[in-house]
């Protein structure tokens, strides 16, 4: 199994801006001042050796993951913005004439996660099958709304490709794509669901938008089990802790910190922080990665928990 | 768990010990009830002594920011006392560094609250 992030960014789409970039630039040729930098391949090794945070970026789109799986019929969590250039990366790979059904899980219906579908290119394409699953029952008419007059220029009614939707329930396996499926429903503004996929020999958990209550230990045990032995957890952990709990409780997104410890709890073998503070800069959120990595070794009682921040174009196989 | 108290001149010194995790929290909170209720404007400034505090998660920050919460509404003031490097480390992850007034010492936390005599 293998996971490729598209769109990292929580609640709206941003990008890098010109200050940042010049602040990158100053960093980078201030360190390089006094190195040799003459022999082929010296300027590119120096380039590399820099911090991802100066020498690329997160990226700014919004939440969409690709996951690649046994069944070989693509798989997508979430349609945010990170959903346009998905599609890009998939007509190249499929090329333009070979229809296919595209299976999406969405963890809920707020824009920052239904703003790609519009612009996710197979829809334009007669043949293409996408089937949207969901745990909320209104999830056609948040994608029909969406496109609308006079918000979009192209009708959902005009769409080419054979869309259907998909409404499951909570707490049951289905079978689909391949895949084990089973969804459970989170603390978030109209509800948002985690996903948790099973190929085989491989899980992984997608929880974004979740927010843990932490007084609440029926319900952190819920995640527990949610979140046990598996691969990857790709996990909202949008806020510090101590937003989450004050100024930001009720806003419906979580913590590094609550993100460590639920995975130790499950076992999980992999953690992967997601739906990034819009605010934060690419320093910021190297920041709260590093900070994350020493929670994980502070508080370890057991085998270690792998960490990373996702990035747009981040690939993790299982 | 149990919270030794002493007074520092009118200062309520509290000295929780161990681990304040999901096992713990609860009584931590219990046990501090009574001394914020003390922590008001005109009443009894808490220092937390965490000289003996081995490590802190997520509840039991939790219990602190409801404590920093309550005693800010009353017009009080709690501090935190003498960190050792592991739990300081907890509190700069979490931020928490933001939300209390932190001492190296437990003697610099009471001369900084201690009311004018
Ligand atoms: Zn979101
Ligand atoms: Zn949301």
């Amino acid at each position: 199994m293998k996971a490729r992030f598209w769109g990292t960014r929580g609640s709206i789409p941003v990008s890098v801006t010109a200050p940042q970039v010049r602040a990158k630039l100053i960093a980078a040729v201030a360190a390089a001042r006094n190195l040799p930098l003459d022999a082929p391949g010296a300027v590119e090794a120096y380039v590399d050796s820099l911090g991802f945070d100066v020498a690329g970026t997160f990226g700014g789109h919004s939440s969409c993951v690709e996951v690649e799986a046994g069944g070989g019929e693509p798989v997508i969590l979430d349609l945010g913005s990170g959903a346009r250039p998905l599609a890009g990366d998939l007509l190249r790979r499929f090329g333009p004439g070979s229809p296919r059904t595209y299976h999406v899980f969405m963890s809920h219906l707020h824009w920052d996660h239904i703003m790609g579908f519009p612009f996710f290119s197979p829809v334009y394409i007669p043949g293409n099958r996408i089937v949207i699953h969901s745990c909320h029952a209104e999830v056609e008419h948040a994608f029909r709304r969406q496109q609308a007059a006079p918000s979009f220029p192209v009708d959902f009614g005009q769409l080419a490709a054979t869309v259907e939707f998909d409404v499951m329930e909570t707490d049951r396996d289905y079978a689909i794509a391949g895949l084990r499926v089973r969804a459970k429903k989170q603390l978030h503004a109209g509800d948002s669901y985690g996903w948790r996929l099973t190929d085989g020999s491989r899980t992984l958990v997608y929880s974004t938008d979740s927010e843990h209550k932490l007084d609440r230990p029926e319900e952190r045990m819920g995640f527990v089990e949610f979140f046990r032995d598996a691969d990857l957890v790709i996990f909202d952990a949008m806020y510090s802790l101590a937003d989450a709990v004050s100024v930001k409780a009720d806003w419906g997104h979580s913590s590094n910190i609550v993100a460590v410890e639920l995975c130790q709890l499950a076992k999980a073998r992999r953690l992967c922080l997601y739906h990034h503070e819009p605010a934060y800069d690419d320093a910021q959120i190297a920041r709260v990665l590093a900070d994350t990595r020493r929670y994980e070794e502070i508080s370890r009682d057991g085998p270690p928990l792998a960490v990373d921040a996702a990035w747009d174009g981040l690939e993790i196989t299982l | 768990m149990e919270l030794p108290s002493r007074l520092e001149g009118n200062v309520r010194v509290l000295s929780p010990t161990g681990r304040i995790d999901h096992a713990h929290a609860d009584e931590f909170q219990a046990a501090l009830t009574g001394y914020l209720a003390e922590c008001r404007a005109g009443g009894v400034p808490v220092v937390l002594d965490f000289a003996g505090v081995e490590y802190i998660s997520s509840v039991g920050l939790r219990v602190l920011m409801l404590a920093s919460r309550q005693v800010s509404a009353q017009d009080g003031c709690i501090a935190i006392a003498a960190l050792t490097p592991l739990v300081r480390e907890v509190f700069e992850i979490s931020r928490f560094i933001l939300v209390f007034r932190t001492f190296d010492s437990v003697a610099a936390a009471v001369a900084a609250l201690a009311p004018p005599a």
